[in-house]
C-alpha cells in the first residue's frame, strides 16, 4: 500500500461510494425520481382497478334483466315450483355475490383482487428496477468509467456489488412506496398482519433483488453494446413476469406453464409478500418461500461475483 | 541514469487468438522522465497502456511498474499509478468536486485528506470556480483537466496519459502541455503518455518510442532520433518516368536515396550545398527536376524512416485502421 494514501482501506472500500453514485443519478434527478414514484401508481391503477377481476363475479354483473328472465324461465321449465323461483333481482344478486366471493377466495385466497394484484406489483417493480443494473454496467463500459475504476485498487467484486446494491436499495424503496400507495387505494391486510411483517417484505425484496440484478449483470457483463442485453432482457422479462403468480394464480395455468412458475423465484417472492401482507399467514409456506429465494440470491450473486473476477479484466 | 520505473520485456497482447495488438514490446522508462508512445491509431498504444495500468492481462511477456509485477501484484500497481484515460470518464450527473471525491474513494483515501487534496488539485487545473457545477456543463478542455485532477488524487508516482490532448483545440492543447510539464518539474513525476501528434511528442517527451503494428520500431530522445537520420532531407520529383536512384546516389554527400510514390527521398549532409549538385547531375543526363524541397528532419521524417510511410498517410488509410480498431475494441471489451 502506498504510504501517501489513506489508511481506512478495507476490502470493501469504494462500495458505498460507487453505490451512492448510482443512487444519486436517481434521487438527485427530480424527473427520474418522480417517474419512479408515478410508475407504480400508474401500473396499480391500470392493472388493479381496470382489470377488476372481482367485479366479474360479484355485484351486479350477473343481474341484467335479460339474464334474470332467462334464468327464471329455465328454472320453471325444469319443474321448480312457482313459489321457489327467485323473482327479484336482489335475491339473485345475493346468491351470486356469495358464489362470487367463494370463487374469488378459492382462486386468489382473498376476496379482493386489487390487494392480490398490488402485491404482484412489488415483484414487478423488483424485476424492472434490477433490469437496469445490467444496463448501467454496459453504459459504464461504453463511457470509459468502468476502465477507469478498473485501474484503481477497488476490488472487482465491489464494482459489481455496488450495482447490485444500488438496484436493491432502489427496489426496496419502491416496494415501501407501493405498499403505502396500495394501502391508500384500499389494500386489505390479512388477519394476522402486524408492522413486523413489513420488515419481512423488505427482507424478501432484498433477497430477490440481489438475485435478479446479479442475473442481469451476468447477462450483460461482457457486452459492449446496449442493444444486445436490452433485447435479451426484454425477451425474458415479461414471460418471467407472467409465468409467475404475480397477477394470476398458477393453479389455473396449463401444466407446462405451472412447471415454469414453480421454478420462477418471482412466484416465491410474491407468495411470501402475500403471506406477510394479505393472506392468513401459512408459516410453513413462508419458510419455503424464504429458503427458495435465499438460495436463488446466494447462487446468483456468487455467479455474478465469479464472473466479475473472470470477465472484468481480460 | 535514473532508476527504472516502468520495465517491459516481450510484452504481448493477442486478442481472440489471432489479432496481435502488441507484439513483444520491450522498453523501460526512467524516474522523472516523460516517455511518449508515438504511433498512428490502431498501432497498439492504448493496448500497451491498458496492460500497464492492469486493466488488460498480457498474453505473453512481463512488465513491472515501480517494481510491482503488473500481472501478479496488480493491486500494488493500481495504488501507485494515476490514470488519465482517453475518454471523458467523469460522471456527467455529478459535480466536478463530487467526481474527484468519488475517485478518492476508489483509493480508500479518507474524506478529510481527500477534500484537502481535491482543493489543491482543483487549483492546479484551474477549476476551483466550477467545482460545484455539474460536469455536463463542462467544455472539452475542462473535462480533460478534471480527468487530470482525478488521476492525481492518489498522489501517483507514475502518471499514465492516453492521448491527453485528443480532440482539443490548439489553445487548450498548449495549456495541457503546460500542466504536464509542471507535473514533471514540480512533482518529479514520471509520465507515460501516448499520442499520435508528432509535435506533441516533440514538445513534451524526453524520450519516445515509435510503435507501428504492435512493434516498437525505434526508441530514443526526439533530438537524437532526428539527428540519427544523418543530415537533411531532400525530396525531389523529375519529369521523366525513369529510375534515377543510382544517379543521385553517386553525388557527393548523399547518404541514401529512396523512391516513394514517384518522388525521391534523399538523405544528405549539408543539404543546401548538395541539392544544387544533384540537380546538376540530373540535368547532365537530360532529366528535368520539377519539384524540390529541403527539410531539416522532424519526427515525421523519423517516423517515415522507420515505418516507410508518413504519419499522415498512416492516419489517412482510414478504412484499414478503422477495421482493425473496431476489431480490437470488440475483442478487448
Amino acid at each position: 500500500m502506498s504510504e501517501t494514501n489513506g489508511n481506512s482501506k478495507s476490502r470493501l472500500h469504494g462500495l458505498w461510494a460507487l453505490t451512492n453514485r448510482e443512487l444519486k443519478k436517481w434521487y438527485k434527478a427530480p424527473v427520474i425520481f418522480l417517474l419512479s414514484i408515478i410508475q407504480p401508481i400508474l401500473w396499480m391503477g391500470l392493472l388493479g382497478k381496470a382489470m377488476n377481476v372481482g367485479a366479474i363475479f360479484t355485484g351486479t354483473s350477473f343481474m341484467t334483466p335479460d339474464l334474470v328472465g332467462r334464468l327464471q324461465q329455465s328454472l320453471l321449465q325444469r319443474g321448480m315450483p312457482q313459489g321457489q323461483v327467485p323473482l327479484f333481482m336482489g335475491d339473485l344478486g345475493n346468491i351470486f355475490s356469495g358464489l362470487g366471493n367463494s370463487v374469488m377466495t378459492d382462486a386468489f385466497n382473498t376476496t379482493d383482487y386489487f390487494s392480490y394484484m398490488a402485491v404482484g406489483m412489488i415483484a414487478f417493480t423488483a424485476l424492472f428496477t434490477t433490469m437496469f443494473s445490467g444496463m448501467s454496467v454496459v453504459w459504464d463500459r461504453r463511457l470509459g468509467f468502468l476502465n477507469k475504476v478498473l485501474s484503481t485498487p477497488v476490488s472487482r467484486a465491489v464494482i459489481i456489488s455496488s450495482k447490485v446494491l444500488s438496484a436493491t436499495l432502489r427496489s426496496m424503496f419502491q416496494a415501501g412506496l407501493i405498499i403505502a400507495i396500495a394501502v391508500a387505494f384500499g389494500l386489505q391486510f390479512g388477519p394476522n398482519f402486524n408492522l413486523l411483517n413489513i420488515l419481512g417484505v423488505f427482507a424478501i425484496m432484498f433477497l430477490i433483488c440481489v438475485g435478479l440484478s446479479s442475473v442481469f449483470i451476468a447477462i450483460t457483463i461482457r457486452s459492449t453494446r446496449i442493444e444486445t442485453p436490452m433485447a435479451v432482457v426484454n425477451l425474458i422479462n415479461l414471460p418471467l413476469m407472467f409465468a409467475s403468480n404475480a397477477f394470476f394464480p398458477t393453479k389455473f395455468m396449463p401444466d407446462w406453464l405451472q412447471a415454469i412458475a414453480k421454478v420462477n423465484p418471482l412466484t416465491y417472492t410474491t407468495d411470501a409478500v402475500r403471506q406477510l401482507l394479505i393472506f392468513n399467514t401459512d408459516w410453513a409456506q413462508l419458510a419455503v418461500d424464504f429458503t427458495y429465494v435465499g438460495i436463488f440470491a446466494a447462487v446468483a450473486s456468487t455467479i455474478g461475483i465469479v464472473m466479475s473476477w473472470r470477465f472484468l479484466t481480460k | 541514469m535514473g532508476e527504472e520505473v516502468i520495465k517491459t520485456e516481450g510484452l504481448t497482447k493477442v486478442f481472440n487468438k489471432h489479432l496481435t495488438a502488441v507484439d513483444h514490446v520491450s522498453f523501460s522508462v526512467e524516474q522523472g522522465e516523460i516517455f511518449g508512445f508515438l504511433g498512428p491509431n490502431g498501432a497498439g498504444k492504448t493496448t500497451t497502456i491498458n496492460m500497464l495500468i492492469t486493466i488488460l492481462r498480457p498474453t505473453d511477456g512481463k512488465a513491472s511498474v515501480l517494481g510491482f509485477d503488473i500481472a501478479k501484484q496488480n493491486n500494488d500497481v493500481r495504488n501507485v499509478i494515476g490514470v488519465v484515460p482517453q475518454e471523458y470518464t467523469a460522471d456527467e450527473d455529478l459535480t466536478g468536486l463530487e467526481n474527484i471525491l468519488l475517485c478518492a474513494d476508489m483509493y480508500g483515501i479518507r474524506r478529510k485528506v481527500a477534500k484537502e487534496r481535491a482543493q489543491e488539485l482543483l487549483n492546479l487545473v484551474e477549476l476551483t470556480d466550477f467545482k460545484d457545477k455539474k460536469v455536463q456543463t463542462f467544455s472539452g478542455g475542462m473535462r480533460r483537466r478534471l480527468e487530470l485532477a482525478c488521476g492525481l488524487i492518489n498522489r501517483p508516482k507514475v502518471l499514465f496519459l492516453d492521448e491527453p490532448t485528443l480532440g482539443l483545440d490548439v489553445q487548450t492543447r498548449t495549456a495541457t502541455w503546460n500542466y504536464i510539464r509542471k507535473l514533471k518539474k514540480e512533482y518529479g513525476m514520471t509520465l507515460f503518455m501516448t499520442t499520435h501528434y508528432l509535435e506533441e511528442a516533440d514538445a513534451l517527451c524526453d524520450r519516445i518510442a515509435i510503435i507501428d503494428h504492435g512493434k516498437i520500431v525505434v526508441i530514443g530522445p526526439p533530438e537524437e532520433l532526428k539527428h540519427g537520420l544523418g543530415g537533411d532531407l531532400i525530396t525531389l520529383n523529375i519529369k521523366e518516368d525513369v529510375d534515377v536512384t543510382e544517379l543521385i546516389q553517386k553525388v557527393e554527400h548523399v547518404k541514401d536515396v529512396k523512391k516513394e510514390n514517384g518522388s525521391y527521398r534523399i538523405k544528405a549532409e549539408y543539404g543546401e550545398v548538395t541539392a544544387p549538385f544533384i540537380i546538376e547531375a540530373l540535368r547532365k543526363k537530360g532529366h528535368t527536376v520539377t519539384k524540390l524541397s529541403l527539410t531539416e528532419p522532424t519526427l515525421n521524417e523519423v517516423y517515415l524512416e522507420y515505418t516507410g510511410k508518413s504519419m499522415r498517410d498512416a492516419e489517412e488509410s482510414r478504412e484499414a485502421f478503422a477495421a482493425q480498431r473496431m476489431a480490437m475494441r470488440r475483442a478487448h471489451q
